[in-house]
């Protein structure tokens, strides 16, 4: 008996310490979720460390979707989840006092103050009235709303609605915030200074943030990791370095012909490289991507193209953009579904063989 | 800190950087409360703009200024009774409550789905349940302490005449019964209009609307079921169960034994009671099942 209980508390000392060994802010485990006509999530199996995460993918891959099962507001079909070590399903009061949330939509009433609605919502976290009004004002102070947080939010521009809307998100200091496309309808400048606050809210309060967004490319400068879904699957997680790292391709332009018209001269380049042992692939119509072996495929490019009398336009070296993403690894994604499916979490910075997108794109 | 103790001339904004909180998280029930609160006070405009505190101070006023002269001319003539019976003062002013309670529904329901405020309010610690909850009772207990007022002025109003006490207590406690079933039943159908649109106007012309033709439409049948009696018979007495108004006005006529007239409207006998009241209970839980029910899917 006495044996068996000390077992039982040897175990529970485990558990205790594995759960506090995983630092991942998220982790789920083969999520889905089922609607009765399309699966908006599809074993989704994936980790979030601290940090600015972004949650990348187009409209209707499931990031609204994830958000809310995250939050506990809707159940899972199957599959397993946790936030901040808290599970999905029987623990959504304890992830909601912890988390804050800022919708994609509007979600303001005209007729109230952004302080009067900020303590309002800081209250409905559980933070007592007068810390609610304190965490309010300095709150509202570090999103940068000053003066005209007493005016009614009818008047606001979309800037200051979207600091309010990050504002009451962060409020009750949450240890993780999730972001639901935070720079939609913000112009150049207005996305920079959210980016740049977005940054903050991590380097300068410590609270992780989970930042959605269908444009890619502004996230490349914010976050430290990348996670990809397309259609409820994912595609990939790794490092936002990872993603724009240099790949050894070079995209070469030709002019045509001067005087034989009829010659097609990117045919004529593609065939002689490809005859000098170099793997070259269409981009579009006019531009070449040919693998870099070496300082001499330059030269080799440069003597092909001069020895055919043709101009060059374009020589430059590709960087891997993280918008190229979804025309290349989509294909690589329904080749490899059962491998993301179970090891999604894993690092899938593997070098992909880009040229075959190329070769997509081109047929 | 409080920033007064630094001196006041240096003109400097200090940024004191971000602060953690580490203070008390009350969780669930304290947000359900703080719902509630925030939405009685908004039923009345408080915490929002000067012109929507417009309507509902003047349909408090509205109610309570009889009130005060109804005592005024009791006192000044030295009646021995009120002019008008406490349940029946909320009678004769429904329509004034029917004003309030179609104009402040959609206050407290249509609003936060125009404005999208319900998804934010779920991404708190608080349940779907919770939301109906706070705002049903906030919606209930404004409507009750609109029609408490005018009781509270008649009743003291009545102490300070040296009018009979036992009978004003008594029936300034019937009063308070019937002004509470006045804030339940037409309130939580109302809700349920309230909840069904995200535009205020649409909600407060549907209630209003829903109040009116179905008290128009009770009128309309106990009418014809009186035909040329002059009082109205029992048979037609059932028609009120069509009206949420109609229907409290019946069964507290009944119940509290008040009202007179030949249109009197009142439940008819014990079983009748039995009957309004099962239908009151019905009406009440089955707009809240109704409303929990809009929200499970928001």
């Amino acid at each position: 008996m006495r044996g068996s209980s000390f077992q039982l508390m040897a175990l529970a000392a485990q558990a205790r310490y594995v759960g506090c060994v995983s630092t991942a802010v998220i982790k789920t485990d083969g999520l889905t979720k089922r609607f009765p006509r399309v699966t908006a999530l599809d074993r989704l199996t994936v980790e979030v460390q601290p940090g600015v995460v972004g949650l990348v993918g187009s409209n209707g891959a499931g990031k609204s979707t994830l958000i809310k099962i995250l939050l506990g507001l809707a159940p899972a079909t199957s599959g397993t989840g946790r936030v901040l070590g808290l599970d999905i399903g029987t623990q959504g009061p304890e992830i909601r006092e912890r988390v804050g949330y800022m919708p994609e939509h509007d979600c303001l009433p005209p007729d109230v103050s952004a302080t009067e609605f900020v303590v309002h919502m800081a209250r409905m976290a559980g933070l007592p009235a007068a810390a609610a009004r304190e965490r309010t004002a300095d709150t509202l102070r570090h999103v940068g709303l000053y003066e005209e947080r007493y005016r009614p939010m009818g008047g606001y521009s979309t800037g200051m609605k979207q600091r309010v809307k990050l504002a009451q998100a962060l409020v009750h200091d949450p240890k993780l915030v999730l972001l639901d496309e935070p720079t939609n309808g913000l112009d150049p400048a207005g996305r920079d200074e959210m980016l740049a606050l977005i940054r903050r809210v991590h380097t300068d309060f410590g609270i992780s943030v989970l930042v959605t967004t269908h444009l890619l490319g502004e996230l490349e400068r914010t976050c430290d990791h990348l996670v990809v879904i397309d259609g409820g699957k994912l595609l990939r997680s790794s490092s936002t370095a990872s993603f724009t790292e240099a790949t050894a391709l070079l995209a070469v332009e030709v002019t045509d012909h001067p005087e034989d018209t009829a010659l097609d001269s990117g045919t004529a380049v593609r065939e002689r490289l490809a005859a000098a042992g170099l793997s070259v692939t269409l981009d579009g119509s006019r531009v070449l991507l040919v693998r870099l072996e070496g300082d001499d495929t330059y030269d080799a490019i440069r003597d092909t193209v001069a020895e055919l009398g043709l101009g060059l336009v374009r020589l430059e070296q590709r960087r891997h953009r993280v918008a190229e993403l979804f025309g290349t690894e989509a294909t690589e994604a329904t080749e490899a579904d059962d491998d993301t499916g179970s090891t999604g979490s894993t690092d899938g910075t593997d070098s992909a063989d880009h040229t075959k997108g190329g070769a997509e794109d081109a047929s | 800190m409080p920033p007064e103790t630094r001196p006041a001339d240096t003109g400097v904004i200090h940024d004191i950087g971000y602060r953690g909180y580490a203070g008390p998280r009350l969780g669930r029930a304290y947000a359900t409360r703080s719902l509630f609160t925030q939405s009685l006070r908004a039923a009345y405009g408080l915490g929002r703009s000067g012109k929507s505190k417009v309507l509902p101070m003047l349909v408090l006023g509205v109610l309570t200024v009889p009130a005060v002269i109804m005592v005024a001319i009791a006192l000044a003539t030295h009646r021995s009774e009120l002019p008008l019976d406490y349940p029946r003062y909320l009678s004769a002013f429904g329509l004034i409550v029917s004003i309030f309670l179609a104009s402040q529904a959609p206050v407290l329901l249509s609003r936060d789905l125009r404005y999208h405020t319900v998804p934010l309010y779920f991404s708190r610690p608080i349940t779907r349940g919770d939301y109906v909850r706070a705002k049903f009772a906030a919606m209930v207990s404004a409507q009750f302490l609109l029609m408490a007022v005018p009781l509270l002025v008649l009743y003291i109003g009545a102490l300070l005449g040296r009018l009979d006490f036992g009978h004003n207590t008594g029936h300034f406690l019937f009063g308070l019964v019937t002004a509470l079933l006045y804030a339940l039943v037409p309130t939580s159908v109302a809700l349920v209009i309230a909840a069904a649109t995200p535009r205020r106007g649409f909600g407060v012309a549907g209630i209003m609307g829903y109040l009116a033709i179905s008290t128009v439409v009770v009128a309309i049948l106990t009418r014809i079921g009186t035909g040329i009696e002059l009082t109205v018979p029992d048979s037609a007495q059932w028609a009120a169960l069509l009206s949420p108004n109609d229907l409290v006005e019946s069964l507290t006529n009944q119940l509290f034994d008040v009202g007179g007239g030949g249109d009197r409207l009142h439940a008819p006998g014990a079983f009748g009671v039995a009957v309004f009241i099962a239908a009151v209970i019905a009406m009440v839980s089955g707009s809240y099942g109704l409303l929990l029910r809009r929200y499970s899917s928001v």
